[in-house]
């Protein structure tokens, strides 16, 4: 089964294609929508177990050989970035059910989720950075429909930004890829790891590298790039909006991890260092918002700018410590990202409102509601041994081992920033006086409550069990520090 | 409004199916020549635009009574299909075959399974286009 990783490209594709024949059928759709996904992360859990036990999984396609044929490349690192991208958007499919309402549903809601997922896993998996491009510009296409989703004021007004800007930086990429190739004479990224190294003149490849770091830094909003977001993010409804926060910035990350760990190595002095000022810039600029905000999505749409910083300034000390924690910290990331949002807009759906000084006394009438979003929160802080601890100390001891120690420091203090700004929401949401609240049938409340909490206890497990995964991110890391591992898998017909 | 549109009317009835002969000779020009799904598809889209311009969206409709999102739709699944298929037979995604046959009047043939790749982008092409110009043309 040569083909085994392009499954979870391929299946969201064909059941999203499918989808689009009855969009009036809204339990076709989601059960279609369902087993689209369900295969989806079944393939992927396959495909992961096939990468740990044979190594790393390439096919270039249409039987071209390897640097003129698009190769699609899966290693542990793309492996386990694929299920959990599969992972979430089986919980968002789950969340919307009860949540994203029935005119939404008749109109292309499950096809432009599946085909986001499409383009999510095909940007992980792409060993080409044409097709990467290509791939972004899928999920980016489904990403325009949901945004726009509905047709609500405030989203009208948000797409019309978000499309600006990422046509804008669309445009960019492709002036970039187009110069990396009037450089290198490759678009291969195993090609690019051994063109690169070859190149005396590092001036030009250098501008190359910040260039797309400015391109995909526009996608991952770093700093000073991340304007868009807040507002973009605000508008959709939930559903959409864990599924954005979860996994589109983190296709920018992958992306600025991928080449920078890969091939543009060759100028590390200033092109990582700038990548972890910027890393500690986004985390500060991240928490200024996360703190000045009373809006509760704002709140986390804030704090996924700070996990952005943290999880590139583990990739940017270049050590192994630092890139085994920044690819534990992503992961753990999307999923408590996701999570947060679910949590998140079940109390905004109980208060009829997302202004947190609009809320109060939830703690009496939705205990187990309570319970579960403190032990996210804890889990977005850090605190151990929740799923954001083992990832962040990687990181910060990374930081100490290499050049910028200052960062650690820094990451260390806003940990405490991330923590008070989750559990803001808690106390204004849940303590205090009780406020009145919109009715809500049980059975919704349950149907939000049970996808979360299952959730929950998965990033809890990840957190608590992070021993069992470290085979898997040692390996992922290993290949990420050593570029060789890389491109023998692809050259190796 | 009213307007007298004979001429246009009448030009159209006749250039339509030249357009529509053309859009079928690119298309089958594809893969060894310049042409192919794509340009075929916009061509046929150009043609059924402009029956649109002389006659108007409804009596188009009438005409061509086709759910463009459907046609989107298995356009994509006929070109997935056929990169799928080399799956089946465990050599890289969208491998393709092709052969060289003897068919009556045709003479000596090339037949290449990317023929029927650029079909379901043809496919895509005319719904996507159509359903697009549609829903701004309805816009009133």
């Amino acid at each position: 089964m040569s083909n085994l990783l392009l499954f979870p490209i391929i299946i969201p594709l064909i059941m999203a294609t499918i989808l689009m024949l009855f969009p009036n059928k809204i339990k076709m759709q989601r059960l279609f929508a369902l087993l689209g996904a369900l295969a989806t992360l079944t393939s992927s859990l396959f495909l992961l177990f096939k990468v740990y036990n044979d190594g790393i999984q390439v096919v270039t396609l249409g039987s071209w050989p390897a640097p003129f044929g698009i190769s699609m490349v899966s290693d542990l690192f793309s492996a386990l970035l694929v299920v959990t991208t599969s992972l979430i958007v089986l919980f968002v499919v789950l969340y919307s059910f009860p949540t994203i309402g029935i005119k939404r549903e008749q109109s292309f809601y499950y096809p432009a989720v599946l085909f986001l997922l499409t383009g999510v896993n095909g940007a992980f998996t792409t060993g080409d950075i044409f097709n990467l491009f290509v791939f972004v510009e899928v999920l980016l296409m489904a990403s325009y429909t949901l945004i726009v989703h509905g047709g609500e004021r405030q989203q009208l007004r948000e797409s019309i930004k978000y499309l600006l800007v990422n046509i804008i930086s669309s445009a960019l990429f492709v002036v970039a890829v187009a110069l990396l190739y009037s450089v290198t004479g490759t678009l291969n990224m195993a090609d690019l790891a051994i063109k690169i190294p070859q190149i005396e003149n590092t001036g030009i490849l250098t501008v190359i590298a910040v260039l797309f770091l400015v391109v995909f830094g526009f996608k991952a909003a770093i700093f000073p790039l991340y304007f868009w977001l807040p507002a973009s993010y605000h508008a959709p409804p939930m559903p959409i909006l864990a599924l954005f926060g979860a996994l589109l910035t983190k296709v920018g990350v992958y992306a600025i991890m991928r080449t920078y760990t890969l091939f543009f190595t060759m100028n590390v002095g200033f092109t990582h260092e700038l990548l972890a000022i910027i890393a500690i810039l986004t985390i500060l600029a991240g928490c200024v918002g996360a703190l000045a905000y009373f809006d509760v999505k704002k709140i986390i749409i804030y704090n996924i700018i700070i996990a952005v910083g943290v999880i590139l300034f583990g990739v940017s000390q270049l050590n192994e410590a630092g890139v085994q924690g920044s690819i534990l910290y992503l992961i753990h990331d999307m999923m408590i990202k996701a999570v947060l949002f679910f949590l998140v807009g079940i109390v905004a759906v109980i208060f009829g409102t997302s202004n947190l000084r609009k809320m109060g006394g939830l703690m009496k009438t939705y205990p187990v509601l309570g319970w579960t979003y403190l032990v996210a929160a804890f889990g977005l802080a850090g605190i151990p041994p929740l799923s954001g601890f083992p990832g962040k100390l990687l990181i910060v001891q990374g930081g100490f081992e290499g050049p910028q120690f200052w960062g650690s420091i820094v990451i260390l203090a806003t940990s405490l920033i991330v923590l008070l700004s989750a559990v803001r929401i808690f106390i204004y949401a849940f303590w205090g006086e009780p406020v009145e609240t919109k009715p809500l049938k049980k059975s919704a409340y349950q149907a939000m409550l049970i996808p979360s909490m299952i959730l929950v206890a998965i990033t809890v497990f990840f957190g608590v069990g992070a021993e069992l995964f470290m085979p898997f991110v040692s390996g992922a890391a290993e290949v990420l520090l050593n570029p060789t591992l890389y491109i023998e898998a692809v050259f190796k017909e | 409004m009213k307007t007298n549109d004979v001429m246009l009317q009448t030009v159209t009835k006749v250039v339509t199916f030249i357009i529509l002969m053309f859009a079928v000779h690119i298309f089958f020009a594809g893969h060894y020549t310049p042409g192919g799904g794509f340009v075929g598809g916009l061509l046929t889209a150009s043609a059924i635009v402009l029956l649109m311009l002389a006659f108007g969206i409804q009596t188009v409709k009438k005409i061509v009574p086709v759910n463009y999102v459907v046609m989107t739709s298995v356009g994509l699944l006929l070109a997935i299909a056929t990169a799928a298929a080399s799956i089946l037979f465990d050599v890289p995604f969208f491998t393709h075959a092709y052969d060289y046959f003897d068919l009556p009047l045709f003479g000596k043939t090339s037949l290449h399974s990317a023929m029927l790749f650029d079909a379901g982008v043809y496919l895509v092409v005319v719904g996507v286009t159509m359903t697009i110009i549609q829903t701004i043309g309805e816009d009133e």
